[in-house]
């Protein structure tokens, strides 16, 4: 080949596409898009105090009673899976909403999205296990709202869910509060929920069969409050995984978070779904675990604290705040070198090869 | 979890760190042709743990960033017909086209979707005979041998619902292409562990022994790479330059002859055009005459467009190892995977967003937000 018509001296780049015009299935990815979403849309639209905490919940003050309020909507499938049904999903789902900002759960709301043919024991089923899972949490359901849409309008069932509790006094927990020194500690092994879930659909099976992490964690919260005073910050790392998470703490707390790899606890099953799939487990979805940013001085006696909990019987203290890299998570990997955390853009892509 | 652990152990690591300290005496580039190895590189750090003097620098081995536009634009208006479903590699959705990418396509109505094989999209072609089904069949050597296997077999079972879309490049025209270069740094390569595992490494010992230059086939963790780049330091300082297979337990001389066989018969070399390069002669795969009822290119009639890609970015100096991603004035300012401005910013494997996922952070300094 000649020399100077090499075409790698030819380089040539696609210009950036224009600003997206439609809503992209990428917006509901708990990544960079969804905040996106948020800041372009719908932050600007509702502008508030209360609002721009952006914490799970919002912590409301009424005649001198905290409340914490907050909605979620579910939409998974498939609707019954290994660990759980989209009926109890959608309890804890919000149950751990208001756990996060440190209430405990009052009352709930049940708003039930069917599509036309649905299996009448289907639905039966799910009301039950919501109903199991409410009765179990202690949280009453007081009020709800049911609409039937067009086969084809949905996907079988959604469930959209709001919850009210009561935030004891001095409970101040809140995703901009943590602090460099800080410890991050995690309640148990990341990515069961998105890996059993994902396993069913694409037909993967486990020696052990792997089960949804799906739980309510308003006790353990409960247990690590008593503890005393310490913690800065609670979060759910549902959708998005841990990182976004922590890359959401970092960004509003304005402050760098260092985790240690091998610190960071994940199943072998979900390690070698993840392996095959071509899927990180930092950005798998949870439905079951907590992030805590604890006071150093209190991480351990919190560690301890957590593990006596069964459903954080394997927490560990996974990583720092610092001072260094703020608005960033970076990892000290497995070889000793350090990288970056990043916040997904849209969902995990499966690689080609 | 075994066959994984032991190659991204931190002890294992030290010791090929050591013995690499030991062997290198002055300065040696070296390049990874495979994407997949040069995330490996980034998100373990690996060219921080190894001697100063060996620079690594990242190969144009990311098939989905070479992929060209203009298969995307066709691929883009086939899957906008309303009888189609298109079925694409992940991360294929997420590449712009001309005006739009798959992502769009699908909010726009278009029956996109995602699988891990072809084998998924025969299956769909199978249960939805009223829809025209097709594959996006693009990648390396790697992925050639179940994309002609899905062609045969729709051929075999008379499927006429199913076409391919087809845009297969291969590795070793494209090294060729790095080593007839001037401007060339490049003194020894990894080779791609998985095309090697299929094509086996006879081809890559012509390029050799023609341009004097040592060829280690390597695989994708953390450990391979080590050793890969620790034989090919060996090679180096001791004056040779062969071709020497690092990734034992996949790749073996001959590769895997079935899969060859497959990939001949259902698929012939051709001159492809690279996306960021050009075309480089003989350096691709397309179907055979006879396999024309399941060529997609055929099957819709979508005749040649030229699509213009106006020049913006260093690609051309980051794939051939003049320039480092960090380098470019719009890394993570105005080129971020979010909004690409050239291919190697678009998939996890290019080398550029590589950097940007995993190692933007030796930029920033204390107080810095991104």
């Amino acid at each position: 080949m000649s020399d100077e018509r090499n075409p790698m001296e030819q380089f040539t780049c696609p210009a950036p596409l224009p600003p997206q015009d439609k809503v992209l299935l990428g917006h509901g990815s708990g990544g960079r898009l969804s905040a996106e979403l948020l800041r372009d849309v719908f932050l600007p639209a509702f502008r508030n105090p209360v609002l721009a905490q952006l914490n799970d919940q919002a912590i409301v003050n009424v005649d001198g009673i905290r409340l914490a309020f907050t909605t979620d909507s579910f939409v998974v499938k498939p609707l019954f899976f290994p660990g759980g049904d989209i009926g109890s999903l959608a309890v804890y789902g919000t149950v751990n909403d208001l756990a996060m900002g440190g209430a405990l759960p009052l009352f709930l709301s049940a708003a039930f999205i069917v599509e036309e043919g649905l299996s009448m024991e289907f639905l039966r089923k799910i009301v039950a296990s919501f109903q199991r899972a409410a009765g179990e949490v202690g949280i009453e359901v007081v009020t709800g709202d049911t609409k039937v849409v067009e086969k084809g309008k949905g996907d079988g069932l959604f469930i959209n869910t709001s919850g009210i509790g009561r935030v004891p006094a001095g409970v101040n927990l809140s995703a901009n509060q943590a602090r460099p020194a800080d410890r991050v500690l995690l309640s148990g092994p990341v990515g069961d929920h998105g890996i059993a879930l994902l396993s069913q659909r694409e037909g993967l099976t486990f020696e052990t069969p792997l089960v949804s992490d799906s739980a309510p964690l308003h006790t353990l919260v409960a247990a690590m409050l008593e503890v005393g005073p310490g913690i800065r910050c609670l979060r759910d790392p549902t959708r998005g995984g841990l990182s976004s998470t922590l890359n959401e703490i970092a960004a509003l707390s304005r402050v760098g978070v260092v985790l240690d790899e091998p610190a960071i606890p994940i199943k072998e099953e979900v390690r070698g779904a993840c392996e095959l799939l071509g899927l990180d487990p930092l950005y798998v979805a949870n439905e079951g675990k907590l992030v805590a940013i604890v006071e150093a001085a209190q991480a351990e006696k919190m560690l301890a604290a957590m593990r006596a909990h069964p459903l954080a019987r394997d927490a560990q203290i996974i990583g720092t705040v610092t001072e260094a890299n703020r608005g960033l998570v970076t990892m000290r990997t497995l070889l000793g070198t350090t990288r970056i955390v990043d916040m997904l853009s849209g969902d995990q892509l499966p690689r080609i090869c | 979890m075994k066959y994984l652990d032991e190659y991204r152990d931190a002890r294992i690591a030290r010791a090929l760190v050591g013995q690499l300290a030991r062997r290198v005496t002055r300065p040696w580039v070296l390049m990874e042709i495979c994407g997949g190895q040069t995330h490996t590189l980034m998100r373990y750090g690996i060219d921080e743990l190894i001697p100063p003097q060996i620079e690594l620098v990242h190969g144009p081995g990311c098939p989905v960033c070479v992929t060209p536009l203009e298969i995307l634009d066709k691929a883009i208006r086939i899957a906008s017909l309303p009888d189609v479903t298109l079925v694409s590699y992940g991360d294929m959705l997420r590449v712009p086209g001309s005006r739009s990418d798959l992502f769009h396509v699908k909010a726009n109505g278009g029956n996109v979707r995602v699988a891990y094989s072809p084998m998924e999209a025969l299956k769909i072609a199978r249960a939805h005979p009223d829809r025209r089904v097709v594959f996006l069949g693009i990648g390396f050597e790697t992925t050639a041998p179940a994309n002609a296997m899905a062609v045969w077999q729709a051929a075999r079972d008379g499927l006429q619902n199913f076409s391919m879309l087809v845009s297969h490049v291969l590795v070793p025209p494209a090294i060729r292409l790095l080593l007839g270069s001037p401007r060339n740094r490049v003194q020894g390569f990894i080779a791609p562990g998985h095309v090697c595992t299929v094509m086996g490494y006879r081809e890559y010992e012509v390029l050799s022994r023609e341009y004097r230059v040592p060829i280690v086939v390597g695989g994708f963790e953390p450990i391979d790479l080590l050793e890969a780049i620790s034989m090919l330091v060996a090679q180096l300082e001791g004056g040779r330059a062969e071709v020497e297979n690092q990734y034992v337990r996949s790749v073996t001389y001959e590769g895997n002859r079935s899969a060859q066989e497959l990939m001949r018969r259902v698929f012939e070399v051709c001159d492809r055009k690279w996306r960021g390069i050009g075309v480089i002669p003989r350096s691709g795969l397309r179907l055979r005459a006879e396999f024309v009822a399941h060529d997609a290119e055929k099957v819709f009639g979508i005749g040649e467009e030229a699509a213009e890609e106006p020049a913006e970015c260093i690609s051309a100096q980051v794939l051939q190892g003049l320039k480092k991603p960090v380098e470019c004035p719009a890394f993570g300012g105005r080129c971020t995977p979010g909004k690409p401005l050239g291919a190697p910013m678009v998939s996890a494997e290019g080398a550029c967003a590589a950097y940007y996922q995993y190692r933007r952070h030796s930029r920033a300094t204390p107080g810095d937000l991104p």
